[in-house]
């Protein structure tokens, strides 16, 4: 069968793609592509991160490499002139003549130009193609001032490609009276503007250009209103414009507003000539995403390959990131109020606005806009198309539960139907999930994922897919464990007890007694922070030193090329001008690169392993101690001066911070530990954004717990207010002991809170109210930690034997690695870049 | 112990047993190479491997942690958690990457590690 596609984009090549796949046992198939553009297909959606660094070659679809590996021979450059459908075949620029059984068009579309005098002037650009971008680049080189003529989805797009090109000067002038039109509703509209205005860009609505300004090159553009702007360059995105002029010299029938017209199987009124893409009208509209345009180019492939499939439109729900600002539309947006009821949610302090429709009796919803605030979009997506049942207070879908600790205000996974969609990126239903869960024994996220393929995409479905495997288990009455590792059948929380029960001291008596097989890299270390939480011994004592993480193996933190940093505790962040001197001269003797962290004590990176134990010594003797940067255990409690030099501090917020950080040092945890104690309300510490924060008020103090910054960044919750310095520490006490006991591996305190059942009013329960009778059994346990602490530098620095593990040859103990390499950077080193890797085979 | 190569091996003492900590590893310098050593007593028997590990070109396997997959004895190595295979030294993570085993031998309480001499031209260049 010989297959001819005239088009190579992101449609296009999809349809290569998906033909390939579904064809690959027959060799008969021929396949010929032509494309207009001289590089193959490219991720135009994602053409603006051309400017954020991506190259072309980032942005391919696939290499040319790929077309020929699978016998489809690619001309580029090379646009089809003719179609002669009698003969069946087509004729290129270049003169080629390719015959067809079946013809294919993925022409696409190109940018909508308005008649305004003056487009053709220097200066004025189109925003579709990787050479529109490079055009506009050199250009954007000599312009201090932009504008963008569209204030749609593209227009926006071309506006944040504006910015990235440091032309901060930029405005978009739209013809309706707001933003997005197609997309979003008016107050939609009106919050999505400020927040755009906020982030410096002028906007224009209900403005019509009239006239382009300038001689050869454009120097402003004059409106209807007769008002006018000076402008060093114009980006034209107000629209697309479906490329059917080749299916119209054919014959082919188009549409009046242009697109080549096409039945349910994207067959045009030719049976042999099909239309997929944006060039493609199916009864009366334009599908410009790029989702649908892969449905059709499946519906082409499955019906060559003998299957069956119609399209029968397709949802056009959207939510994307605009400049920052998150915009989503699902089903119907537009619904007026007549015909349903609305629930609105606007805060124009946040810039966040939120809008359901929903059906009459409050039972469906039927579709809504999301700005600010997306986050909800998949669920009220998925309870859209499935028509679930919303719960009684409707409201709650887009405020979350709002009365006690009733958990999830929808239905939750477990509410979706069978055909819900979880992973789009492979289209996997629900039905699929459990599926594999009740058929095929999937029993762990991997196995549903290589038994499905859901979630090997974009992966953001994935908590879905854990939800569903847990849920559908649990229904059908397995208990779903949440085991470590292979090598034990335990959480964490049950092998605490199990090792506490037992009185169990070392990992090989843990694997012996209650594990099986040698262990790994994730039971060792979790073990080992077990022990350390329980019995607070030297983690490096024998037998449990080869079960620590390799940071807490060699008390420092394994950097790029294999060296150390380390970092001595500085309380507080109160440091005397005698121990910066040390500092420093450490640093210079042992050639090592300093920085101040974020948690206000100073890094020396670059050490070598040999040089460990001697670095230590100096610091050890000026009165230094491990700082615990290597271990999963308390780091730093930041502070700031407090009240005794702020003319606002309310109390002496260093000092508390020294006797926290004091109390907590070497406190071994599920994970990292960070604190902070801020003297006033203005907050320099930023307390609110670790593990527990303490800020100073008129009447004591008020204790923050469950905060993060890092990747996921969450603000604290109020735990308890206005405490005395004793109250506040015996809370901290059952609070981190609470934690140790219960987290599971790897797991920020911020993530226990959001996974525990009850949320914050459980946690003050424990804590506050003691409404589990453990406070104080929880405070003795923490009291034993805190009087069993030593500095595990120092036992290294007076103990011979364990500073033998601190050579790089075991039998050249005084050679360094002699592959360690630096290179300066600005009068002091950086490690070197990663090696390339050398050929496979070796 | 585990390598395929037997012939032309060059047997060279490493270091004595008890150098190498329990259910851990050292390194161990061979002219020019670096060679992970591990005491896996757990399961009685010793291993080695080159030190770099291929996926960012780090020396750093003798400073991982062993343990087992499916009963089959592993090496992860400290800066990404790429988990080798300490039997046929391929990797466990999926990646295509495969590091070199060397034949292991104690005697008394010396350890031999045996290298193939041959080999040694380009090794030098990559391990």
């Amino acid at each position: 069968m010989k297959i001819v596609i005239i088009g190579n984009g992101m449609v296009g090549y999809k349809f290569c793609e998906k033909l390939v796949a579904k064809f690959n046992a027959h060799s008969s198939l021929s396949i010929t592509v032509f494309g207009e553009e001289v590089r193959p297909a490219y991720d135009r959606v994602h053409l603006s991160e051309y400017f954020a660094g991506k190259s072309a070659e980032d942005l391919s679809m696939a290499p040319a490499q790929w077309y020929a590996d699978n016998h489809i021979k690619l001309h580029l450059g090379d646009p089809v002139q003719s179609i002669d459908r009698l003969n069946k075949t087509v004729h290129s620029l270049h003169g080629i003549t390719a015959p067809y059984d079946f013809l294919i068009l993925a022409t696409g579309s190109s940018a909508f130009v308005p008649p305004i005098p003056g487009v053709e002037k220097q200066g004025v650009f189109i925003y579709r193609t990787i050479e529109d971008l490079e055009m506009m680049t050199e250009y954007a080189k000599k312009s201090k001032t932009g504008a963008v003529i569209g204030g749609g989805l593209l227009g926006l797009e071309a506006a944040k490609a504006m910015l990235d090109l440091g032309i901060t000067d930029t405005q978009v002038i739209e013809f309706a009276p707001r933003l997005m039109p197609r997309q979003i509703d008016d107050a939609g509209s009106k919050i999505l503007q400020s927040k755009l205005e906020a982030l410096g860009l002028k906007i224009h609505t209900s403005k019509n250009t009239s006239t382009i300004l300038g001689d050869d090159c454009i120097t402003g553009m004059r409106f209807s209103d007769d008002t006018h702007i000076d402008v060093d360059m114009l980006v034209i995105s107000a629209g697309i414009k479906p490329r059917d002029e080749i299916a119209k010299l054919a014959g082919l029938e188009v549409g009046q507003r242009g697109g080549i017209v096409v039945n349910e199987r994207m067959q045009t009124n030719d049976p042999h000539i099909f239309a997929i893409g944006e060039c493609a009208l199916y009864k009366g509209m334009i599908y410009g995403l790029v989702a649908p345009g892969y449905e059709m180019a499946d519906v082409v492939a499955t019906r060559l390959a003998g299957g069956e499939k119609t399209f029968t439109g397709y949802d056009m729900s959207t939510k994307l990131k605009l400049i920052g600002v998150d915009v989503a539309s699902f089903g119907d947006p537009f619904i007026p109020q007549a015909d349903c009821r609305t629930v609105v949610f606007e805060d124009t302090m946040k810039g966040i606005y939120k809008r359901i429709n929903i059906t009459k009796d409050g039972k469906h919803l039927l579709g809504g806009v999301l700005i600010g605030d997306a986050e909800a979009y998949n669920m009220l997506l998925q309870t859209t198309k499935s028509k679930l049942a919303l719960p009684p207070n409707p409201e709650d879908v887009i405020l979350g539960s709002r009365g006690g600790a009733e958990g999830e205000g929808g239905a939750g996974v477990a509410g979706l139907p069978d055909d819900a969609l979880i992973c789009s990126c492979e289209a996997i239903t629900k039905g699929h999930i459990c599926n594999s869960v009740t058929e095929q024994g999937c029993e762990s996220v991997d196995a549903i994922k290589k038994c499905t393929k859901a979630g090997t995409g974009c992966g953001g479905c994935v908590p879905m897919l854990k939800d569903l495997m847990v849920h559908t288990m649990k229904s059908q009455g397995k208990y779903v464990r949440n085991v470590l590792c292979e090598h034990f059948s335990y959480s964490r929380q049950e092998l605490y007890d199990l090792v506490k029960v037992k009185q169990l001291k070392s990992y090989d008596a843990v694997l012996d007694e209650i594990g099986h097989g040698d262990g790994c890299e994730v039971c060792k270390p979790a073990v080992a922070s077990i022990l350390a939480s329980l019995w607070n011994e030297m983690i490096l004592k024998k037998g449990n030193d080869t079960a620590q993480d390799s940071n807490d193996r060699y008390l420092a933190n394994i950097q790029k090329g294999g060296t150390y940093s380390v970092v001595p505790r500085v309380p507080g962040g109160e440091i005397t001008p005698e121990k910066l001197i040390v500092i420093g001269q450490v640093a210079q003797k042992y050639n090592l690169y300093t920085k101040i962290t974020g948690g206000q004590r100073i890094d020396l990176f670059g050490a070598h392993l040999n040089d460990l134990p001697a670095i230590w010594k100096e610091l050890i003797e000026a009165g230094f101690e491990s700082g615990h940067a290597y271990g999963k255990a308390l780091r730093t409690v930041k502070s700031c001066v407090g009240s005794t030099w702020c003319r606002f501090g309310l109390h002496d917020s260093v000092s508390y911070a020294i006797r926290i950080e004091e109390r907590y040092r070497g406190l071994r945890a599920p994970h990292k530990i960070k604190s902070a104690v801020s003297g006033c309300v203005r907050e320099c510490a930023e307390a609110q954004s670790k593990d527990f924060g303490i800020i100073a008020t008129e009447k004591g103090w008020n204790l923050y717990v469950c905060g993060n910054g890092g990747s996921k960044p969450q603000h604290a919750l109020l735990l308890a207010t206005d405490l005395d310095s004793e109250t506040c520490i015996k809370y901290i006490d059952r609070f981190l002991m609470f934690y140790i006991k219960t987290a599971d591996p790897l797991t920020r305190t911020a993530t226990w809170l959001n996974k525990m059942e009850g949320g914050i009013d459980y946690l003050r329960n424990v804590v506050v109210n003691d409404s589990l009778g453990i406070g104080q059994q929880l405070e003795e346990e923490m009291q034993l930690l805190v009087d069993s602490y030593e500095c595990e530098w120092k036992a290294v620095v007076e103990n011979p034997e364990l500073q033998k593990r601190f050579s790089h040859f075991v039998n050249a103990p005084e050679e360094k690695d002699p592959t360690i390499k630096f290179e300066p950077l600005r009068e002091q080193k950086k490690a070197t870049e990663w090696k390339p890797q050398p050929l496979k085979g070796l | 112990m585990n390598n395929p190569i037997t012939e032309n091996l060059t047997w060279f003492p490493a270091c004595k047993t008890y150098d190498v900590p329990d259910n851990g590893g050292v390194c161990v310098k061979y002219k020019h190479k670096q060679i992970a050593l591990f005491n896996f007593t757990r399961r009685g028997e010793w291993y080695a491997s080159q030190n770099m590990c291929p996926h960012r070109m780090q020396m750093a396997l003798s400073r991982g942690m062993i343990g087992s997959l499916e009963g089959e004895p592993k090496i992860a190595c400290p800066f990404h958690k790429k988990n080798f295979s300490l039997i046929d030294g391929r990797c466990m993570s999926g990646d295509d990457y495969k590091i070199k085993t060397y034949p292991v031998k104690i005697e008394d309480d010396l350890v031999f590690i045996g290298v193939s001499e041959e080999e040694d031209h380009y090794e030098t260049v990559c391990v």
